[in-house]
């Protein structure tokens, strides 16, 4: 309980926040590896996922390899990329993209799925091409649970984007593995808690966008 | 001219035959209705005419034209298509929905919707209607948007799988009904499914019965298929060998001709009574028997 007050104590110092390696600092880089390793999963799992939704073939593998890479150990997976590339934002990248592309590509398939197949057939019937279902059709109404897939890898990479600094990247890592080392339990827990914040706000931003997109759809509330 | 159907076959990959050696022609700006239980391989012969289904063998034309040369996206981009559940798209305002095909076909907003909103009055709808959803509509409502979006852009041919049956039994006779009026002012080439033998009679100029296993049991008239069903199938598929179509006449109290069912219940009452020259009108009140079969 101590070092929880005194973790709080140290955030509400405006000299922790400051400076180059403050956690001001620290929260932005943290805040642009999350974007960055959920952005490429997105340019990859994306059209993958689509690609199964649309054509409903595919659909066994995606599930397998989205579990079994689902099964890897995210700091396994970090330590050997990190032996191969050496020190650096690459191997927690490669890392985050593992993590983020199974919920990506499973939220992004099950959306295009879920689309009633009698409204597909009927914008076929009316004269739409594959292109034309795909973006009028399946990815406006399968938006809902395709944000959701993003949501979901969002969270996990902003709490697992704490390794990055394992392998000598920055991030909020920096100050938790600092005070790990330094038996510093205060400044660790204070990273840790701007983490928490900082997941707990992507979340609630992205449970507003998805909301919304779901009565623009009109789908279930 | 019309739509042909020339040895038409469809076999599944897996070996299962829905359609087997079809042969007969849409009139030009008349209704045939293909008429059969489930599995007879109604829907899919109508989903070939514009190729949501290919056949595996025989043609298919269109005004002498065989539809296999035809690009599938343009072919049903000129068909009006209207299916058994509205199959609106949720997301769209219902004047976008009845919009689509015009927009496809490269109309503008603008126009486009102007054109809509005259399609809901001819469907019977209050064009203001047309700014909710799908899902602000009655199930009635929804299939009278379905009608107006198989319209819209004014198509030669209609197609209509089932169109009315999934609303109740009132809302499809008032359904029936406005199709019925719409067609002696639209004059579309129309091949409507259905497995309502009374819808078949009130709506179809011709009528194609299919039998299990996808072949033709009889083509013609409703009249000739009442009055002289090919086999047994037939009878027995329109109901004429249980007695539900044999009428009979009989003289009420007040001299009026009340027609009754074979069992003697009354069904209704004749306003213009046959005169003596029709070879049914028996004054003594029944039809000769003919249930022997």
């Amino acid at each position: 309980m101590n070092h929880l007050l005194e973790a709080w104590e140290l955030l509400i110092q405006a000299d922790t926040w400051t400076g180059p390696t403050g956690m001001g600092a620290r929260a932005w880089e943290h805040l642009l590896y999350t974007v960055l390793a959920v952005g490429v999963s997105a340019l990859i799992a994306l059209p993958a996922g689509l690609a199964v939704g649309h054509f409903g073939r595919g659909r066994n593998l995606a599930v397998l390899s989205t579990g079994a890479v689902r099964a890897l150990p995210t700091l396994g997976v970090l330590t050997l990329v990190g032996l191969v590339v050496g020190v650096g934002l690459m191997a927690p990248m490669v890392a985050l993209i593992i993590l983020a592309v199974p919920s990506i590509l499973a939220g992004t398939y099950s959306g295009a799925e879920s689309v009633d197949p009698r409204v597909v057939d009927a914008a076929r019937a009316q004269g739409m091409s594959r292109w034309q279902i795909l973006f009028a059709v399946q990815i406006p109404l399968g938006l809902p649970l395709i944000i959701g897939g993003i949501r979901l890898a969002v969270l996990q990479v902003v709490g697992t984007a704490m390794l990055a600094a394992y392998v000598g990247a920055g991030g909020l890592g920096a100050p938790l593995f600092l005070g790990l080392r330094t038996y510093d339990y205060p400044l660790l827990l204070a990273a840790s808690l701007v983490v928490i914040a900082l997941a707990v706000l992507l979340d609630i931003a992205f449970g507003t966008v998805q909301r919304t997109a779901r009565r623009l759809m009109r789908g279930p509330a | 001219m019309g739509i042909e159907f020339r040895h038409v076959e469809k076999t599944y990959p897996d070996g299962a035959q829905a359609v087997r050696d079809i042969s007969f022609t849409v009139p030009s700006h008349t209704t045939t209705v293909l008429l059969g239980s489930s599995g007879c391989g109604k829907t899919t012969l109508l989903r070939m005419v514009n190729r949501m289904v290919d056949p595996t063998g025989g043609q298919l034309l269109i005004d002498g034209e065989d539809i296999a040369g035809a690009e599938p996206v343009r072919l049903r981009r000129s068909i009006g298509y209207v299916m058994q559940h509205s199959g609106l798209l949720p997301h769209r305002r219902v004047i976008d929905n009845v919009a689509t095909g015009l927009r496809l076909n490269g109309a503008a907003r603008g126009p486009a919707r102007s054109q809509a909103e005259e399609l809901l009055e001819l469907v019977g709808l209050d064009p203001a209607l047309g700014r909710r959803y799908p899902d602000q509509l009655s199930g009635g409502q929804q299939q009278r948007v379905g009608v107006a979006r198989g319209l819209a852009g004014d198509p030669n041919i209609l197609l209509m799988d089932e169109p009315f049956g999934a609303v109740d039994p009132l809302v499809r006779l008032e359904l029936q009904q406005q199709m019925k009026r719409l067609q002696t002012e639209l004059r579309k080439t129309v091949l409507l499914v259905t497995h309502d033998i009374e819808e078949a009679l009130s709506l179809g100029d011709q009528i194609i019965l299919l039998r299990p296993g996808g072949e033709i049991a009889q083509a013609g008239t409703a009249q000739e298929l009442l009055s002289a069903p090919a086999d047994d199938f037939v009878a027995r598929f329109l109901g004429v060998a249980q007695g539900r179509r044999r009428l009979r006449t009989s003289a009420g109290q007040d001299g009026e001709w009340v027609v009754t069912d074979a069992e003697g219940r009354p069904l209704g009452v004749v306003e213009a009574p046959p005169g003596p020259v029709h070879p049914r009108a028996d004054p003594s009140g029944s039809v000769p028997p003919e249930d022997g079969r």
